[in-house]
């Protein structure tokens, strides 16, 4: 029998309150050109991106310590495949431990040749010295910063 | 063992496909109940609840689509609630129906549901859509990219390379070929992964689990109600979960809590099912499993999480000599896994009925011969939320 189909399409737009501690790490970012993490209470640890408090020691974090802006790999991938509403390939981006910091922040990996996959991966690889660019003209978003080689 | 126990009498999954042009939603999880049923050769009179297993609306396109699968399961004026832990909901909802029974509230408990993952053209931007709006939603995460680095970090500390993931996809396709069920069902070679296009590096096109299409659902019930109606039925011994922090980032750097590379919580899940079923050794112990693992890196994490290895990083040899295989020392995912089959919703309920099969006896092509005690498990959220399960004839 012939079987018939319905193309349906889900567009909706948030205007998602970040919070005071992520508001005021863009507003660093834009204002300083720097990034801020957030120390815990009890453990010591520098939260990067900063959170108001701990999940480990459950307590609010309280202060503001600047880290990077050099730091080292801790992951990578290089993304070669098309996905809707996602940027188109190839790219390569993953995580940063910024110097100062204890936890790692997510951010594209910027002028490394992605031609060859295995020779990126060579470049990229966990633990490489990466320091942190920022854009001429930052608007105060997760986009105004990125890694490249140093 | 004295007569408390939880069973599971009743088993129906559909044989999964990319699409299921002739169901739609409600009717394919209705599909996968009326085959628990009439496992169980009971009436739907018999069900005195339901759990019902779904995980994120936008892979299925209906919000809040339990709504419709109310019917579907015979839900009608009976206790309802739906379970949603992501890629471990059906290992969880299977849990919640277990809790039921356990807690003495009532005696026979259905769970099921399903997914339609292949009409949903945008996964990964669905995916996406599980990260944090402050913070991480502008950068290109999806679940493929957070494994990729799972990958990446195992690679480096444990040597794994492109070569031993190609052969968890050869292994786990060739056993999907012996299982009706399973979605991608063609055997592969490792230079047929190895040849496929990247993804996102190092996961290749047959590094990764299909969209999948079809339903899943199970009946479990007391051991009294069992015993005095002469039904047979396998044995729910251990059950367990365990979270871990949602930020990945949180998973590497200085002294991490769990490290990113394995499944930290995972372990902490099997640890605490193992105890109660009264595990010590799992490698002597345990003849099967069936390990939640989407893409083939993180089938080594999962088979270490297990303690089916002696030390994390094992399993990598322990795979090359062919122990997981069926017919090796433990073989994991005789079905084919989630790398041949992942309906979300349903996926680790899939886990949970084919460990079930197993120990029964009833897997067909698949059967590990002689299993009596096999372990299960799901992995949600961001790598993130686990379930998992020991369940013996």
């Amino acid at each position: 029998m012939e079987l018939l189909g319905r193309q349906e399409v889900w567009s909706i737009t948030y205007d998602h309150a970040l919070g005071e501690t992520a508001s005021s790490f863009y507003t660093r970012i834009r204002d300083e050109a720097a990034i801020y993490g957030r120390r815990s209470a009890g453990s010591g640890k520098v939260m990067v991106p900063p959170r108001s408090f701990s999940d480990e020691t459950l307590l609010p974090t309280e202060e503001w310590v600047k880290v990077g802006p050099g730091g080292k790999i801790e992951a990578f991938t290089m993304v070669y495949e098309a996905f809707k509403n996602l940027p188109p390939p190839p790219y390569a981006f993953g995580y940063v431990l910024l110097d100062g910091a204890d936890t790692a922040l997510g951010g594209y990996f910027k002028g490394v040749d992605l031609t060859d996959p295995a020779a990126a991966a060579e470049k990229l690889k966990i633990g490489t010295r990466v320091t942190t660019k920022f854009a001429e003209e930052r608007k105060g978003e997760m986009l105004d910063f990125w890694f490249e080689l140093a | 063992m004295s007569g408390d126990r939880v069973g599971i009498i009743g088993i129906g999954q559909s044989a999964f496909r990319a699409r299921r042009d002739d169901a739609n939603y409600p009717e394919l999880v209705r599909e996968a109940v009326v085959m628990a049923m009439a496992d169980a050769k009971m009436d739907f009179d018999a069900i005195e609840a339901v759990v019902y297993s779904l995980s994120p609306d936008a892979m299925v396109g209906i919000g809040n689509a339990e709504r419709l699968g109310v019917d579907a399961v015979g839900g009608r004026m009976k206790p309802f609630l739906r379970i949603n832990t992501g890629g471990s909901t059906g290992i969880s909802a299977t849990a919640a129906a277990y809790y039921h029974v356990a807690s003495g509230a009532f005696d026979v408990v259905l769970t099921a549901g399903a997914d339609k993952v292949g009409e949903c053209g945008d996964s990964q931007s669905v995916l996406n859509k599980i990260w944090d709006p402050s913070y991480e939603r502008p950068l290109p995460l999806g679940t493929i990219n957070m494994l990729a680095m799972s990958g990446v970090r195992y690679m480096q500390q444990f040597g794994m390379t492109e070569v031993d993931m190609a052969r968890v996809t050869v292994k786990n396709r060739r056993h999907a070929s012996l299982n009706h069920n399973a979605h991608l069902r063609k055997p592969v070679t490792i230079d047929e992964v190895l040849e496929s296009r990247i993804i996102s590096w190092p996961i290749k096109l047959l590094d990764c689990c299909p969209q999948s299409t079809g339903g899943a659902a199970l009946v479990l019930a007391s051991e009294k109600y069992i015993r005095d109606n002469h039904l047979d039925a396998v044995w729910i011994t251990g059950v367990a979960h365990c979270a871990e922090t949602y930020w990945m980032g949180d998973r590497m750097g200085n002294n991490p809590t769990a490290e990113h590379s394995g499944a930290h919580a995972l372990g902490r899940s099997f640890e605490r099912s193992y105890k109660m079923a009264g595990i010590k050794d799992p490698m002597k112990q345990v003849h099967i499993a069936e390990l939640y693992a989407p893409f083939s890196n993180t089938e080594y994490h999962a088979i270490d999480a297990a303690r089916l290895c002696s030390r994390p990083g094992e399993s990598i040899q322990r795979l090359r000599d062919g122990e997981y295989e069926l017919g090796g020392r433990i073989p994991v995912n005789p079905s084919g896994g989630t790398l041949c089959t992942n309906a979300i919703a349903v996926t680790a309920m899939a886990r949970v009925a084919e460990t079930a099969l197993q120990v029964w006896g009833r897997a067909g092509a698949h059967q590990v011969e002689g299993a009596r005690v096999g372990i299960a498990s799901g992995n949600g959220g961001d790598h993130q939320i686990f379930g998992t399960m020991v369940i013996e004839a």
